[in-house]
């Protein structure tokens, strides 16, 4: 049994963001019913990768993995048809989850209050670009608009460079996450409180309120005009301890080096017990570690000594002088990694046309209730069940209602 | 009566440090949670409320600018922009965890509690003595969630890890950067601090969830690094599927046009994606260019792609002669997904963010103002979220929570006192005078 088990949730999103939020739902035990728009469904069952390079409907990886667990019907919600099943499935729902384009559930006819004069206790989550108000909210967005808006790509980036977002649809993913957060935060006000209520979630928001250097920024703007994260290549324009990503023998490592009282563990890490004769840094309060007169003699030096290792030897060296130095690993080695091999946290799931393969599984284990992954399904694989088995319409009924564009 | 919160009742004792945990905790106390934060008077929490008594050096560099008018004194554990924005909506207790006492005062408030939450390196609770192990004999129904770097178990358990090592651990650095640079050229990220926190919060929430319906408490054992693994799936599906390991695309995204351009003024820059060919078309006709409509090393999307290069020649020498907010407009207005990268300087005047209400102008007893903070990042239809109250001071709610909720008596509260577990500045810090 999942900790999510018994609660109902009718999908209505598409690409990333809200299929995270709900492929989160159901990996740890909720019953999703993805609405799928005929004939094509999610438009991420378009987006690459694909197995074997061949695109395909069932062949997506981002749409396989974004879909875990789910049950896909096919509904057409701009039929009257469509509608009249949609709202036979809303009576039984606890939470609707969207993320059309502003205004289109009200187009639809499927506002708040329309769902909620059908089942009182529903609640819905609607999760848009720019949100449901202001003047942006028509305007579109990928992940690198979301990380430049969220003011946090100005700071990521070289000063004299261009600024530079981060991987793929990394962005998008928290925002699935944060969006999966507040709704079960609003289920259970419900449950606690009777509170029904319109879960907004802007996802240019979510960024702008990351506390990556984000909050601090502004905060640090309205304090003084001024601002500490400027585009350095490796913030180590702070401190003379390593910071930043620097080469070893087989790749490259990070170092963070947040403490200033860690600098006995720098002496130890590098293995140079004489930097702590040395009386240039001899203050207790370890203030010389902002002497940046000394940054390049100390970058040489851990220069030095990491490109006689490789990276898997340098994190477990400076991991066990308590320094935060480790690996940068590519797919490769993430996937042969002994720590992620140990927690067993990828899955193997078979997919009727995908096949076999090895996914990325949940972070958080759960000692009670830990995640059960369980493939996506076909396009419309649960019509029958949901339109037959559960709202007793006639099997010889489907084909009718596929003629009539409504399934 | 105050209004009531869809969380609540629900009580968090919050043991998180630096990012990570506060960001769930963050997003508990939005929610209506109410979080205190365990503190201490012998060990001040650098990572968080930030240095004590920085060091001069530190007052010459952009760091000074966290604190309001850049002056941390006087109390600078008060005044730092970080814990401004993760302290809110919380409170404030000390405790000294390290003495028995403080143990055994520990466990009295789990006793009247829901929900801990700790991020520290795995062997933190383990050397309190304050594991799930131990605080469950307390409370069998808490719940308690840990999220370490790589998770409570496994060889990498005791290994430190900030933001941007695990997110390199698990695989996003290797995807970032700029690709005409080896890797030093990447900055650091710490996008997996408030993602972990995200995570953190959910699963507190189901955790939540399942005690309601059965009863029983548990123990959430969070990895920060695969948190990292679950929000880049396009790689990792692609090894799974293709045996292809990808490598770096600096802006760019496969299949697209897409970059960040210089335009007029200081620093300004504008980020665009162009991914259909009518939108190409339209942004052709935009620049007063229609002969690249049909020009055949454009024509088609993996044309585009082949010649990203050229293209990037193109919308550059075009976004040089413009405002980086004029592209951005002149680009949405067509349906092509542009934005300008949002300085601080200007984010406090963005009509958007302005309209929406994000920032929210607060005073502070320690810090003054009012200066502007960034909102909740959700909002909800019939219990509008915003900052209820600014961070705590340090022991702020000691008399609540050591009297109204654990129930102690005047008499063991001042003996707390005399103990220095309870109060209201660091032990053994000198300030200078102001």
């Amino acid at each position: 049994m999942g900790a999510l088990s018994g609660i109902k949730v009718l999908d209505l999103t598409q690409y990333i963001a809200g299929p995270y939020c709900t492929k989160v739902l159901s990996d740890y035990g909720a019953d999703v019913i993805k609405i799928e728009k005929p004939p094509s469904g999610d438009p991420a069952r378009r987006l690459a990768p694909f197995k074997d390079n061949q695109p395909g409907l069932e062949n997506s990886g981002l749409f396989l993995y974004l879909n875990t667990g789910k049950k896909s019907v096919t509904l057409n919600l701009k039929t009257v048809e469509g509608r009249k099943i949609f709202f036979r499935l809303l009576k039984e729902a606890d939470i609707v989850v969207e993320s059309y384009a502003p205004d289109t559930m009200e187009s639809l006819g499927l506002n708040y209050d329309s769902l909620k004069a059908m089942n009182p206790n529903v609640l819905m989550t609607s999760i848009s670009n720019f949100g449901n108000t202001g003047p942006y909210k028509n305007y579109k967005l990928t992940d690198i608009v979301m990380y430049a808006m969220g003011l946090t790509m100005y700071g990521t980036g070289m000063a004299d460079r261009e600024p530079q977002k981060l991987a793929l649809t990394l962005i998008q993913h928290q925002a699935g996450m944060i969006a999966a957060a507040t709704t079960m935060g609003t289920y259970l006000g419900r449950e606690m409180h009777g509170l029904s209520q319109h879960l907004e979630i802007a996802l240019m928001l979510t960024q702008l309120g990351s506390i990556d250097r984000t909050a601090t920024q502004a905060i640090s703007y309205s304090y003084s005009g001024d601002f500490p994260h400027t585009r350095v290549a490796a913030e180590n324009a702070i401190s003379i301890m390593p910071m930043g990503i620097y080469p070893c023998a087989d790749g490259y490592v990070t170092f963070v080096a947040a403490n200033p009282l860690w600098w006995p563990r720098f002496v130890r890490m590098i293995e140079m017990p004489e930097l702590s004769e040395d009386p240039r840094f001899q203050d207790e309060d370890f203030g010389f570690i902002y002497n940046l007169d000394y940054k390049d003699e100390m970058d040489a030096l851990v220069l030095g000594w990491t490109t006689q290792l490789t990276k898997q030897e340098v994190m477990e060296k400076a991991q066990s002088a308590g320094m935060a130095g480790t690996s940068i690993n590519s797919m490769e080695d993430v996937f042969k990694d002994p720590q992620f091999n140990y927690r067993g946290f990828f899955v193997d799931i078979d997919h009727p046309v995908a096949g076999m393969l090895r996914y990325p599984g949940t972070p958080a284990v759960l000692s009670e209730t830990p995640a059960e992954i369980r493939r996506a399904p076909l396009l419309g694989e649960h019509n029958q069940e949901i339109y037959c088995d559960v709202l007793g319409y006639n099997i010889e009924d489907l084909p009718m209602l596929r003629e009539q564009a409504v399934i | 009566m105050t209004e009531k919160l869809p969380l609540s009742g629900i009580r968090v004792i919050d043991l998180s440090i630096v990012w990570a945990g506060p960001y769930a905790t963050i997003l508990l106390g939005d929610l209506g949670a109410e979080v205190i934060r365990i503190e201490s008077l012998q060990h001040p929490d650098i990572n968080t409320r930030g240095n004590p008594t920085p060091p001069a050096g530190l007052l010459g560099t952009p760091r000074a600018f966290m604190y309001p008018d850049a002056n941390p004194y006087p109390r600078p554990w008060e005044r730092g922009g970080s814990f401004a924005y993760s302290g809110r909506n919380k409170k404030s207790v000390t405790i000294d965890l390290e003495r028995p006492s403080g143990k055994e005062i520990f466990l009295r408030l789990v006793e009247k509690s829901d929900v801990i939450i700790e991020n520290g390196a795995a062997g933190t609770m383990e050397k309190l003595g304050l594991t799930y192990d131990v605080v469950k004999q307390s409370n069998p129904g808490i719940i308690m969630c840990s999220m370490p770097g790589y998770g409570t178990n496994g060889p990498y358990k005791y290994f430190k890890g900030y933001g941007a090592n695990v997110e390199g651990v698990g695989g996003h650095t290797y995807l970032r950067g700029y690709t005409d640079m080896d890797f030093s050229g990447t900055s650091p990220v710490f996008h997996a601090d408030p993602a972990a926190g995200a995570t953190a919060a959910f699963s507190i929430l189901a955790a939540i969830t399942h005690k309601r319906n059965t009863g029983k408490g548990q123990y959430i054992n969070l990895s920060q690094a695969e948190n990292v693994i679950v929000a880049i799936p396009q790689a990792f599906m692609d090894y799974s599927m293709n045996g292809t390991v990808r490598e770096r695309l600096g802006n760019r995204q496969q299949g697209s046009v897409q970059g960040c351009y210089q335009c007029t003024g200081d620093d300004n820059w504008v980020v665009l994606t162009i991914s259909t060919d009518d939108q190409w078309k339209d942004f052709c006709l935009l620049i007063g260019m229609p002969e690249l409509v049909s020009y055949p090393r454009f024509s088609s999307g993996i044309a585009r792609w082949n010649n990203h290069d050229e293209i990037d020649g193109i919308i550059s020498d075009w976004t040089k002669d413009f405002d980086h907010y004029d592209v951005f407009h002149k680009l949405q207005a067509l349906g092509i997904p542009a934005g300008p990268v949002i300085k601080p300087q200007e984010v406090f005047e963005d009509p958007h963010i302005k309209a929406r209400g994000f920032y929210e102008a607060h005073e502070h007893p320690m810090i003054g103002g009012p200066y502007m903070y960034p909102g909740p990042v959700f909002d909800l239809s019939e219990t509008p979220m915003r900052i209820r109250k600014m961070h705590p001071i340090l022991g702020a709610d000691n008399e609540y929570v050591y009297k109204e909720i654990m129930g102690y008596g005047d008499a063991e509260y001042d003996a707390f006192v005399a103990d220095e577990h309870i109060g209201d500045a660091y032990i053994g810090i000198d300030l200078p005078e102001d």
